[in-house]
């Protein structure tokens, strides 16, 4: 998905409030005068409601839920940097929320079509919650209209859209067998506007802030991989950075919860941890601002591949998962030729023989990551 | 002439949720409650581990995250007879304590505060009255001119920055609000304060679950926490203390401010504690196991009939034979195949939609009896059953709460003013109170149990050969949630979720009797048809949680059909 429709259309850091907003001055001073006296403010406060729209505009959001359980915005009142009362005070505009807009009902309709029309091209759509398409999707309707009208409706207009969470991004567990509503993610529907997916069930709330954030502040969406996931919270294997990875690669596991291992703190691999084949920061960002061994794994209970189709909520928890990174390489890095002084066979010699031996999990992460950094070079360089 | 109104979707609540009312003279004369949205999780959960149920059936919610992953395994548990160790029921009811009291501070002041509370009055508050109201209320230390002075400033800015976002089109200068400016900014201002104290609730679930929402520390068989005081890669002594903290740091917001802040919305609309009654049979279950298979709770609960807390009849133990009786489900009403009523055990559901039909069908939401009547569920109900139990700490916060309101209002308000939408949200404060004092003592009672050596937090399950069946309970934050689960040589045959929600919400049932929702919106003023503000406030006061609501289990003979992806 491409990034410069968004960097096109400069949205956000626009000076002139008519470019911004889509309307003149003349409607411009009559909406904020409008305000001021919906508020029951005097007419000077129209006056100073224009300047400070003016001077420093939120960007507008609109945030529609379907077939979910509110977890992701749940997870968003966990958060610290920026806490959730930040987000929607002080940094964005949040237009439209089923379950934080004081208005209901027919007012909190128009507060959406109002905000579609003003800033048309210009808001972020956040979908939560998968979009049942089976039986012209009458499984979630809100307002009489099926979510899946309003998601097309609402995506029309969109500068970008954030698919928070894996039921918006691939599905989610509606959409695991025998998946009765036809429940599918975003990507299956808005296919012609940029788009993010922060799969996870719930994500980390950073994930997502940073994901609105680098919107905001840089003005177009953070590096993406082949499965709309940013790139700084979705390119390695859980794998690859857990604490407990020493124990698997030296064949130290917990076999039952609460036996010798376990309560060592030895590699969940064998109870079923799908870390090794689940991409996800979960145990460098960890959860709830808490410390250390705050992520799943970290509290004794194997990862189940929450943010991956295919791993979390089809398989089972303690089926083992397929280790991604485990084979021996060929040939062992050539650390020595990389610091620019050539490399003696002797040491080449050395660093193959460990290679195919114990490190060799570990050997071979490292050359995924050099074939993934790689690409995201290649990326950079087609998008500059 | 009556006038239809449709409130869809309501908002601050979790879910889709669509309410009608027909409005004659002032007042509501006919109501409707609708279940928006369905998944199939229970359809989705039928031929997989019973081990993984309840992976699956805590994404029933995300709002009541946790609840129904512990009502999971231990309907698991009860049909396989297992005994949990003690360190993991603990555990469990510190997560289910502070997941609870994280709920009921977010629901009064984030989610219903607004129906009450006039956000742009309190712009025209005196900060300096403010404060001194504020303190003359209660001693929370947050309650200074500076802090009302910095509230309204940010409001100030916010408001004036012509984009209000979520109070955008919000029932500002409603007639039936009644708060003055100060009021409002003292409410406004906890609003803010809330948001920072719900997370300490969270942290804590956040330590021992693993992640929140949607804890990953559970097990059939007790808990996936292993307890090793030598290990730096498990429950340590650090991690417990960090527990301690914010325990410590909560019950001084629940009893400062919360109760306080319930009692002066209580005193001021006085007139809410005779409106909105509607159901008046409570249902509530006993919760915080103290033993190992549930003979012992810290918390009762039981059923009250039209009323009468004189009736008042005991649920005593997990597999409780009383309550497993006397669950049933309806569907005439909702958008499902089979109109019969059937016990969860026995039930089963196709999907039938037929559009909203006033005298037909109308929602995806079942409609719940206990022997054969609609029951309320929830902080009243488990407020009432308290005091019919003689339950100390619920009867002394109930107490201090009334007494505040007496004092307030200059009123003397008789115990059926707790019948009321007010009193829903009296008894969740009171509710609040009561669980801080247990899930402090929850954390002594595993600091005393590691002391004496007891490190044990599970114990493996062994599924027999052939068929078993088992429900569990669980006392939630919106009621009474149970679940049912049939499992066949090691495998989900059925499962059934019957959630707080699916009672209070419920659509009319076989009998055509309107269900709680619908029944406490009866009689409710409405000033306005336009801006229903009312009819929210009943609504709200049951804490809607519509995701919950709305479930379906499968039967063997159900077709599947994958719908191939667009």
């Amino acid at each position: 998905m491409s990034n410069q429709w968004l960097e096109r259309e400069k949205w956000f850091d626009a000076s002139e409030v008519e470019v911004r907003t889509g309307i003149n001055r003349r409607d411009f001073l009559k909406f904020c005068t409008g305000v001021a006296a919906t508020l029951g403010l005097s007419g000077n406060a129209g006056l100073a409601i224009a300047e400070a729209v003016t001077n420093k505009q939120r960007p507008p959001v609109i945030w529609l839920s379907g077939q979910e359980c509110t977890g992701c915005t749940e997870s968003l009142l966990r958060s610290y940097h920026p806490t959730v009362e930040q987000l929607v005070l002080e940094l964005i505009s949040l237009e439209y929320s089923e379950t934080l807009s004081a208005a209901a009902g027919h007012q909190v309709e128009e507060n959406r079509r109002r905000a579609m029309e003003q800033y048309k091209g210009q808001y972020v759509l956040v979908v939560e919650g998968s979009i049942p398409t089976k039986d012209g999707g009458i499984y979630c309707k809100v307002a009489d209209k099926t979510f899946l009208h309003h998601v097309e409706e609402t995506a029309a207009g969109a500068a970008a859209v954030i698919a928070i969470g894996s039921c918006a991004s691939w599905g989610g567990i509606p959409s695991s067998g025998p998946n009765p509503t036809g429940a599918v993610g975003v990507p299956q529907v808005v296919t012609d506007r940029p788009l993010v997916t922060v799969p996870g069930c719930p994500p980390n709330p950073y994930n997502f802030l940073a994901t609105v954030l680098h919107l905001l502040t840089f003005g177009k969406l953070p590096a993406l991989d082949e499965k709309l996931r940013p790139k700084f919270a979705y390119s390695r294997l859980i794998h690859e950075n857990c604490e407990r990875r020493a124990h698997f690669d030296a064949g130290r596991f917990a076999l039952e919860f609460g036996d010798a291992g376990h309560r060592q703190g030895w590699c969940l691999y064998k109870l079923g941890c799908k870390g090794p084949e689940t991409y996800a920061n979960c145990p460098q960002i960890l959860f709830g601002d808490v410390g250390s061994g705050s992520w799943p794994v970290g509290t004794g209970h194997p990862c189940f591949g929450c943010t991956e189709q295919g791993v979390g909520f089809t398989k089972a928890i303690h089926a083992l998962a397929h280790v991604k990174n485990v084979e021996p390489p060929a040939h062992f890095p050539r650390i020595e030729e990389e610091q620019g002084r050539g490399v003696s066979a002797g040491t080449a010699a050395f660093a193959g023989a460990l290679g195919g031996l114990a490190v060799g999990a570990g050997a071979m992460a490292v050359r995924d990551m050099r074939k993934e950094e790689a690409t995201a070079q290649k990326s950079d360089k087609a998008e500059g | 002439m009556a006038t239809r109104v449709t409130v869809d979707p309501v908002t601050r609540i979790e879910g889709h949720l669509r309410v009608d009312v027909e409005v004659d003279g002032g007042k509501v004369t006919k109501a409707w409650a609708s279940g928006q949205m369905w998944r199939g999780i229970e359809t989705i959960l039928t031929g997989r581990d019973p081990r993984d149920a309840w992976i699956f059936a805590q994404r029933i919610c995300g709002v009541c995250t946790t609840v129904h992953a512990i009502t999971s395994v231990r309907a698991v548990e009860n049909a396989l007879q297992l005994e949990i160790p003690k360190n993991a029921q603990y555990i469990r009811n510190m997560i289910m304590t502070a997941h609870a009291i994280h709920d009921h501070v977010v629901h009064f002041y984030h989610l219903s505060a607004l129906d009450w509370v006039d956000v742009v009055s309190a712009l025209e508050a005196d900060p300096h009255k403010t404060a001194a109201l504020a303190e003359s209320l209660s001693d929370w230390p947050q309650n200074s001119y500076a802090t009302m002075k910095q509230a309204q400033d940010r409001l100030r800015a916010f408001v004036g920055s012509g984009q209000l976002g979520i109070f955008a089109n919000g029932y500002w200068g409603h007639p039936a609000m009644k708060l003055s400016p100060e009021v409002n900014l003292l409410a406004a201002t906890h609003y803010l304060q809330a948001l920072e104290v719900q997370r300490y609730a969270n942290q804590i679930v956040s330590i021992l679950g693993g992640k929140n929402p949607h804890i990953q520390n559970l097990a059939v068989g007790g808990v996936a926490n292993p307890i090793n005081l030598d290990s730096q890669s498990t429950l340590t002594l650090e991690r417990l203390m960090q527990v301690k903290d914010m325990i410590d740091k909560l019950g001084v917001f629940i009893k400062s401010a919360y109760l306080t802040d319930v009692s002066a919305i209580g005193a001021f609309y006085a007139d809410w504690t005779t409106i909105g009654a509607g159901i008046t049979s409570y249902l509530s279950v006993p919760d915080i196991p103290l033993d190992e298979t549930g003979q012992n709770f810290a918390m009762p609960g039981g059923y009250i009939a039209d009323g009468d807390l004189a009736n008042y009849k005991p649920i005593k133990t997990f597999g409780d034979e009383f309550f497993r009786e006397g669950v049933k489900e309806a569907a005439k009403h909702s958008w499902y195949a089979n109109d019969a009523v059937l016990h969860p055990f026995d039930g089963e559901t196709v999907p039938k939609y037929t559009d909203f039909q006033d005298d037909g069908k109308y929602s995806w939401i079942k409609s719940p009896t206990f022997y054969g009547k609609p029951a309320q569920v929830g902080p009243l109900a488990n407020v009432l059953c308290g005091v019919a139990a003689g339950h100390e700490a619920t009867k002394r916060y109930l107490g201090q709460v009334i007494n505040n309101v007496n004092a307030l209002a200059g009123i003397e308000l008789p115990l059926s003013g707790l019948h009321s939408t007010i009193g829903r949200h009296a008894a969740r404060a009171i509710r609040a109170a009561v669980l801080h004092e247990e899930l402090e003592r929850q954390w002594h009672l595993l600091m005393e149990n590691i002391g004496r050596g007891d490190t044990a937090t599970y114990v493996r399950p062994e599924f027999p050969k052939g068929e078993v069946r088992g429900f569990g309970f669980h006392e939630a934050p919106r009621g009474v949630l149970s679940h049912w689960v049939v499992i066949d040589n090691g495998v989900i045959k059925n499962y059934q979720a019957v959630v707080p929600t699916t009672w209070n919400a419920a659509p009319r049932n076989q009998d055509d009797a309107i269900g709680p929702y619908e029944a406490s919106l009866m009689d409710n003023p409405v000033a306005d048809p336009e801006r229903p503000l009312e009819v929210l406030r009943t609504v709200h006061s049951f804490d809607p949680c519509l995701a919950c609501a709305v479930h379906v289990f499968d039967t063997d003979q159900q077709q599947v059909v994958r719908v191939k992806a667009l």
